[in-house]
């Protein structure tokens, strides 16, 4: 079974957020695998010890993102692809096209992914791709069962269980729960070193930048308002609850 | 040149979703005079919620009724709604940033070639351009997009934009048959309806969340109480949830979901970063935890030094009194 994992880089989630010259600032910043790609990565892992094959993982991104990919390899997966040129922009649409065509000249069985990214967060590029390869998909799964060319999944629905069976080649994102992520063994990180990595361009998969024109634009960036800390309520715990539902009716005006 | 707009609707436990009211209220901040408005609904007897979605529609509502429609397949779902939307040809599609919306969107987004902007909070204008604000890290920061060319794809965040008003002249319906087809690649074969009657978390008003604290499963019972009496919903955090006291669709954060209630209480929840990034824009926050020192209550509106299994239940009773 030809299994692919789609995969980003992400800030680590305890990670502050700073604005500088209007852009997020990467100071320092501890970068992660996207949490929910390791749920990908790692069903990956399980599903190739049941059924074999090969497990290539693939990103698009800047050069760091290989750190990530050496962590998927060193968790398990057999080969690595990172594309990574400039001329990408960082839109979904773009994205996606970038993925596709190159999953298009690939032989998958299996096509896995985070549900969503913790940074943007949009939730679209996975069933972008699977779109654009014709695929059928089942988003937001914690459980994948696969017997010949037939998947059982189940998709988490609002906290609805959807049970859904699915035809291969399919393309599943994951949510938590679908597994246990493991962490990379020493002997994993070693043999890590030696497995293939490829680096892409855009030119190497066939697409030109007016294939890949960013639909969408980032006007501006933004801090939430701070909030600041209110009340600590006094007396005991009967006369702290009396008050909370005074002050939710009186002050809040929301009760 | 006029635009249409098409606002996909959702049908959750039986009804009409809150969001798919917001989704209309985003077209009457995106539409300019002369520019038609049509909504889609699709689901299995549903002839009453078309009949109340026409209310709030000022164009067309396109009903999609037929029993293998009952429940959402992605591949049944986007072929009506294609077919639907290369008559229209549409300028935007609006759908809710929901379980079906951010499954539907994106597939719609890539077949008609299009961006889409995901999550969005609110719409504002700048000179020609509309802007529109989505969190970025689970709302640790917040950026505005605009779109560079037509179609285009939103999906609006529920609770952030005030839901439409009923139109003047209620909307034609127009009934769009639906012929089922042999060589569908999935099947939803079954749907467990855990939450059934229950408020979903992205769209509650009140939210009772616990964390840590709560220390077991029968720990979340006095929570769920509270959150009944408030008719709101219950959330935790990824302490919690690690910890196995209840479901990962629970989760509230960074990882999980990100909510903007009127009210979050949280209880037995010290405030890690990326528990707050899902939490801190709601409206009014509450803080109970043992710990005075908890970052939770750096954010909360209102503060509770205490044991959680004592001043909950007691929060329970003083609602209960005033609530009834």
């Amino acid at each position: 079974m030809n299994i692919f994992v789609m995969m980003k880089q992400t800030f680590d989630t305890e990670e502050r957020i700073v604005i500088q010259n209007g852009d997020v600032s990467d100071d320092s910043v501890k970068y992660v695998m996207n949490p929910y790609d390791e749920y990908a990565v790692e069903e990956a892992i399980r599903q190739k010890d049941q059924h074999g094959g090969t497990i290539t993982v693939l990103s698009v991104g800047p050069v760091r993102t290989g750190e990530a990919l050496r962590t998927a390899l060193a968790m398990g997966a057999d080969e690595a692809v990172l594309i990574q040129d400039e001329l990408i922009p960082s839109d979904e649409f773009s994205v996606s096209k970038v993925l596709a065509a190159y999953l298009s000249k690939q032989s998958y069985d299996l096509i896995i992914g985070g549900n969503f990214s913790v940074d943007s967060g949009g939730g679209q590029v996975a069933i972008r791709v699977s779109q654009l390869l014709s695929i059928p998909h089942t988003s937001s799964i914690t459980k994948l069962n696969i017997s010949g060319t037939q998947a059982t999944v189940q998709r988490d629905s609002e906290g609805d269980t959807e049970t859904v069976e699915i035809s291969l080649p399919a393309l599943f994102t994951a949510q938590q729960g679908l597994n246990d992520p493991r962490y990379p063994s020493l002997p994993g990180i070693m043999k890590a070193k030696k497995k293939p990595f490829q680096t892409l361009t855009l030119a190497d998969i066939g697409l030109s930048t007016s294939d890949i024109a960013a639909k969408t634009q980032r006007q501006s960036l933004t801090l939430p308002p701070a909030r600041k800390a209110g009340q600590l309520l006094k007396g005991d715990a009967q006369q702290q609850a009396v008050e909370l539902v005074h002050l939710l009716r009186t002050e809040a005006k929301l009760i | 040149m006029s635009h249409t707009y098409v606002v996909v609707a959702e049908v959750r436990g039986g009804g009409l979703r809150q969001v798919s009211l917001e989704a209309l209220q985003a077209v009457s901040l995106i539409k300019e005079e002369g520019d038609s408005v049509a909504a889609v609904i699709i689901g299995s007897q549903i002839t009453p919620l078309a009949d109340e979605l026409a209310r709030y529609v000022l164009g067309q509502v396109y009903s999609v009724d037929h029993p293998d429609l009952e429940n959402y397949n992605p591949e049944t779902y986007f072929s009506v709604l294609s077919s639907i939307l290369s008559k229209l040809n549409p300028s935007a599609v609006i759908f809710g940033h929901t379980a079906v919306g951010r499954d539907l969107a994106p597939m719609v987004a890539a077949h008609l070639d299009a961006g889409q902007i995901s999550d969005v909070t609110a719409i504002d204008s700048e000179g020609n351009d509309l802007l529109f604000m989505r969190p970025l890290y689970a709302g640790k920061a917040f950026e505005q997009k605009k779109f560079v060319n037509t179609p285009q794809v939103i999906t609006i965040r529920p609770n952030n934009i005030s839901p439409a008003e009923v139109a003047s002249t209620p909307a034609d319906i127009i009934e769009i048959d639906y012929s089922p087809t042999s060589n569908l690649r999935s099947i939803v074969k079954d749907v467990i309806r855990k939450t059934s009657g229950k408020v979903d978390l992205t769209e509650a008003k009140i939210i009772v969340s616990g964390g840590r604290g709560v220390k077991s499963t029968e720990g979340f019972k006095p929570l769920e109480e509270l959150a009944e009496v408030l008719h709101g919903a219950v959330g935790a955090s990824r302490a919690a949830c690690d910890a196995g006291y209840c479901d990962y669709s629970m989760q509230i954060g960074q990882t999980g979901k990100v909510v903007t209630p009127e009210i979050y209480i949280a209880c037995g929840i010290s405030g890690a970063i990326q528990h707050m990034a899902g939490m801190s824009q709601s409206h009014v926050i509450i803080a109970i935890n043992k710990d005075p020192e908890a970052p939770i209550f750096k954010v909360a509106d209102y503060g509770i030094v205490g044991d959680l299994f004592e001043v909950v239940p007691l929060l329970t009773e003083e609602f209960r009194k005033v609530l009834v």
